[in-house]
């Protein structure tokens, strides 16, 4: 019973097998592609596996606290920031090779021509909060 | 309304609707509409005249079992298998006197069945045996309810074919309700409570020594709760907690029950954990915890499990009982790439004088940690050590 975050970038990810812009794909292979990622996200419900999942507009700020009083400075998009992440699903599974099947899983969405994506997906394990009951002498 | 007492009938009484022959996914159902009719409709504040009500207070299981036999039957007559159901229920013996402790056990080993993972494992533990309802276990694990729906679905349908006479495997049930424990708390149900009030149940209806072993082992560990986090949540190893703050009416009775459990001379894995914990919880302050004893203790369970993670404790508490090198050398062995390993090594490196080198590795093992309260335990630590060999120019 872990949860892991399954993370997908727009950029900064190593380049995808079948790399084609979105844009440039048949509306039925966005289709085709959009059904695989619904129904992914409905069998997980399934099995109880599924905790959340969002998508994210490509545009984001930049804030920062400027000094007292003020308000925070905003700022950007800036033009260098390597990577830009278009979403994520958490799911909560009971082993890491569990986590890893289902992003590879995830993985295999139709793109363009109707083949895998093959695209690479970060898998990054939630740390809990607490330290469980038991302890150690030392930590 | 005593929302603890309720939840406590729970195993016996879905016990009682499945020898009735009700199947046990259909039971649990109706047990858990019992539940909540019960929070609903007996008074907030029992009293012996409140039977004048119709709530038999001082029958609060008949009760219950009257009523979950009712939704059983109500929800068999709606259901498409209508016909079957109700020749079962037909050829049934006519409800009688029932002893509950079997059947209690029997749910325990049901819902701990081998076939289950242990997350859908735990989670029907907690509906079946613990009473919780499906919100509350989800709210516990964070996950969204329609999640942990499933899984207690799912759950069901995997045991749904599994014959109720048979019996478990204690060991599987005893994993089990461990899960529960370490979860410890989240929420508005404390786990490691719940996972407490289930094993004394447990151990009451069912008389085998690791049983009692794994009791020890929670109240011993459940004794210290209130001194392992500083006021701002911050970890306090064990060294340096307060031992004021330690349970001892807990500590106590976790060492009774140890007791009375290694006499019978079955050792098993959880008495020997818990004979560890009590070595720490007998010792008045840090420095008087009887390490040569504690490594006894391990070599007792490296023979019993033979598990790396043991290897890894008995290292460190070496490292207590013969001086840090030593710990050093019985690390050496064991994978590196197991939990808390650099953590171990950065303390005895620290206890060896070698500073720099511990620093490091605590900072090393801060990035591996498992969870937050680890992380910026280790963090501290690294820091701390910086902080000094900075200081003198090292």
């Amino acid at each position: 019973m872990a949860k892991y975050l399954l993370l997908k970038h727009y950029r900064g990810a190593p380049a995808s097998v079948n790399d084609a812009p979105m844009d440039q794909w048949t509306p039925e292979e966005i289709s085709a592609h959009v059904q695989y990622m619904n129904d992914f996200a409905a069998r997980l419900e399934k099995t109880g596996e599924f905790v959340d999942s969002q998508a994210l507009a490509p545009e984001g700020s930049w804030v920062r606290y400027d000094g007292e009083g003020r308000p925070p400075v905003t700022d950007g998009p800036f033009a260098e920031t390597k990577d830009l992440i278009a979403g994520w699903m958490v799911i909560d599974v009971d082993s890491h090779e569990r986590a890893v099947e289902l992003a590879g899983e995830l993985s295999a969405a139709p793109g363009a021509g109707g083949r895998p994506i093959h695209e690479w997906l970060e898998v990054r394990p939630f740390l809990g909060a607490h330290a469980g009951t038991t302890e150690c002498t030392f930590k | 309304m005593d929302e603890a007492l309720l939840r406590s009938l729970t195993p016996s009484v879905l016990g009682i609707l499945v020898r009735r022959g009700a199947d046990f996914a259909a039971a649990e159902d109706a047990v858990q509409d019992a539940l909540v009719e019960a929070v609903r409709v007996w008074p907030a504040e029992p009293s012996p005249s409140s039977s004048s009500r119709g709530y038999p207070m001082r029958d609060a299981k008949g009760w219950l079992v009257t009523v979950a036999w009712r939704k059983f039957l109500d929800a068999s007559r709606a259901d498409t298998a209508r016909r079957r159901r109700e020749d079962l229920v037909d050829e049934e013996p006519a409800p009688g006197p029932v002893t509950g402790v079997d059947d209690t056990l029997r749910i325990y080993f049901l819902c701990a069945h081998p076939s289950l993972t242990p997350s859908s494992a735990v989670a029907l533990t907690l509906r079946a045996v613990g009473g919780l309802t499906t919100r509350q276990i989800a709210q516990a694990y964070l996950v969204p309810e329609a999640t942990m729906a499933q899984r207690i679905s799912r759950a069901k349908r995997t045991v749904s074919d599994v014959r109720f006479d048979r019996p478990g495997d204690v060991a599987t049930v005893l994993r089990v309700l461990y899960l529960v424990f370490n979860e410890g708390y989240s929420g508005d149900v404390d786990l490691a409570a719940e996972a407490i009030r289930l094993t004394r149940q447990l151990a009451a209806a069912f008389d085998h020594p690791e049983v009692a072993g794994l009791l020890a082992l929670m109240l011993l560990h459940h004794a210290r709760r209130a001194s392992r986090t500083a006021p701002d949540g911050s970890l306090v190893p064990l060294a340096e907690q307060d031992r004021g703050r330690w349970d001892r009416t807990l500590i106590a009775e976790g060492i009774d029950i140890l007791q009375a459990a290694l006499a019978r001379d079955r050792l098993g894995e959880f008495q020997a954990q818990a004979a560890v914990a009590a070595l720490h919880a007998d010792a008045q302050t840090a420095a008087e915890t009887d390490w040569v004893q504690i490594v006894e203790w391990y070599d007792e369970l490296l023979r019993l499990t033979d598990s790396p993670v043991v290897r890894l404790n008995r290292a460190v508490a070496v490292g207590e009982a013969d001086g840090p090198r030593a710990g050093l050398a019985a690390l050496a062995p064991l994978d590196a790439a197991l939990p808390r390993h650099t953590a171990a090594e950065a303390y005895l490196h620290e206890r060896d004088g070698d500073l720099p080198t511990a620093a490091r590795l605590y900072a090393d093992a801060a990035r591996k940690a498992a969870n937050l309260a680890e992380r910026d335990y280790l963090t501290r630590q690294a820091a701390r050590l910086n902080t000094r060999l900075g200081g003198s120019g090292g």
